[in-house]
């Protein structure tokens, strides 16, 4: 599902943020990337998602080649992705039900197909009866769990998760964490990526350990240990 | 595009213009400014042009021939002169037919003139009037009469058509530049309208991005911003001015009770039926140019 081959990244002079990493996940694996800030983690997810273009080696998602693909391409192949952030990143000025839609519409889903599948979608991250409330009416859990409703809706084949629980308690982190296994188990592979420790320890899951842009271990049923 | 892509993209195009209605209202104010300026600008250039044709059909080169010219030669002229492509038309005046309209017009039918009698004091005057298309090949023919044989003299009196044709000329190019720089100027506002809401939507376009929506689906409620705002550009000055357009060619000749009959102004639908699409798609084009140039810039991944 994702195959990483010697991919390095590097802004400028300086270490390179992702340095010759090899990673290779398979379709409905559950990943943590841990590491402390600057282990190049973020860059990762980037790379990705396509905001980012490695400097060498090659990105293989999907099915699809990342280096050279032409910008006009990016958008369909982004529609294979599901994507949450740390800060949430929802639209303040619409409820949750909009926020939701709002990624159907972005891709083109007629109305009637928007109407039954954002209900459906918010039952599973349990907000159903929240439909009507604005970002900022919500606490920080409810926020991100639009924020993955928004990401699920078109049914993504990889969900990438960035911090997702960076702003979140401890509890509330834990049932983000259980939705998301909850996702994996539905078929979607999911990558998140942390430095949670305690969650990382807990749900022993497979985990790659980054440090100074370089993968150092990938550990199945693995733990965060500090570099 | 699917319905629903459609009815987003014009709700939100929409709910930019209202977002930032000072730079929307600024933009339509120049727009309207410089449509309405092309509408008066055409509607100027267009009269004269037609009162300049009338002037140059009405103004005739006036032939005279040589003493003891045969009737058959200046036959023979007139035909040469009716073969002319730059020629309207050509009349013949005897001399006592000149003689008569001299009289009419100088002696308006008082006794002064019976001194002469039957003795036509132009009796070499007979000659030709001839009508030309356009005034600006003039020369042409006159450098063509006078080459020819029994011709006496030429009568050119060109001097008002030309006048006109000048000031057309000098209004028309006047008319380009300010229009040309009013453009530019609405360009320039629509494109810092659209910047602006661009910026306020900043957020926004990266969560469409990051989600899979195309750069024509960002874009789109830009453009149709741009156009809308365009629209409205067109449509205030092109409703205006066919008001102020029927009441200037009323009162003109309502004043100046000595114009009626002598110039003609050219209908107010006959006007409209270049001047309505020309504004419209004058103001869409701004609206599209502005937008699409600022959307082009400020919308790359």
């Amino acid at each position: 599902m994702i195959d990483l081959v010697d991919v390095s990244k590097s802004y400028g002079k300086g270490l390179p943020a992702v340095n010759h990493a090899n990673l290779h996940v398979e379709k409905g694996e559950f990943v943590f990337v841990v590491g402390s800030s600057g282990s190049g983690k973020s860059t990762l997810i980037k790379l990705l998602m396509k905001e980012l273009d490695s400097t060498s080696g090659r990105i293989t998602v999907s099915g699809e080649r990342l280096e050279g693909m032409k910008h006009r391409r990016v958008a369909k192949y982004r529609r294979k992705l599901g994507v949450v952030f740390q800060d949430f990143r929802l639209l303040r000025d619409r409820n949750v039900y909009e926020n939701v839609a709002f990624a159907q519409r972005v891709i083109g889903r007629p109305t009637r197909v928007i109407r039954k599948r954002v209900p459906e979608v918010l039952q599973e991250v349990g907000l159903a009866n929240k439909y009507k409330s604005y970002p900022d009416e919500l606490s920080g859990g409810e926020q991100q769990r639009v924020a993955l409703a928004r990401a699920l809706v078109n049914r993504p084949d990889i969900l990438l998760a960035d911090e997702p629980t960076g702003n979140l308690d401890p509890r509330t982190s834990e049932e983000i964490m259980a939705l998301l296994e909850e996702i994996n188990q539905r078929g979607t592979t999911v990558l998140v990526v942390t430095h949670n420790r305690e969650i990382v320890n807990s749900m022993k899951k497979r985990v790659v350990t980054m440090h100074e842009g370089m993968i150092i271990s990938d550990e199945k049923e693995g733990e965060y240990h500090e570099a | 595009m699917r319905p629903s892509t459609i009815w987003y993209t014009l709700k939100q195009g929409i709910k930019n213009i209202r977002r930032n209605w000072m730079f929307s209202i600024a933009s339509i104010i120049t727009m309207a400014a410089c449509i309405f300026l092309v509408g008066t600008f055409y509607s100027i250039v267009n009269n004269i042009n037609n009162i300049t044709r009338k002037v140059e059909q009405e103004v005739p080169v006036t032939v005279f021939f040589d003493e003891g010219t045969t009737q058959e030669e200046i036959d023979e002229i007139g035909e040469l002169l009716k073969a002319r492509p730059e020629v309207a038309r050509v009349e013949f005046e005897s001399a006592d037919e000149a003689w008569e309209k001299f009289r009419e017009d100088y002696f308006q039918g008082s006794d002064a003139a019976e001194g002469f009698k039957d003795d036509n004091p132009l009796v070499n005057s007979a000659n030709y009037q001839v009508y030309l298309k356009e005034i600006e090949r003039q020369n042409q023919l006159i450098a063509y009469i006078q080459g020819l044989d029994h011709v006496r003299d030429i009568n050119q009196s060109e001097q008002a058509a030309r006048t006109l044709g000048s000031f057309n000329k000098l209004v028309s190019y006047a008319s380009i530049a300010i229009i040309a720089i009013l453009v530019l100027i609405s360009i320039f506002l629509i494109s810092n309208t659209i910047s602006v809401g661009i910026s306020v939507r900043k957020e926004e376009i990266g969560i469409m991005k990051l989600i899979g929506a195309t750069d024509n689906f960002v874009r789109a409620p830009f453009l149709l911003e741009g156009m809308v705002l365009g629209l409205i550009g067109a449509a205030i000055p092109l409703i205006t001015l066919y008001y102020v357009y029927t009441s200037v060619v009323e009162y003109i000749l309502n004043q100046f009770n000595v114009l009626t009959g002598i110039v003609d102004f050219i209908p107010v639908s006959t006007i409209y039926q270049v001047l309505l699409p020309l504004g419209i798609a004058l103001g869409i084009g701004i609206g599209l140019i502005g937008s699409f140039m600022t959307t082009k810039k400020h919308l790359k991944v």
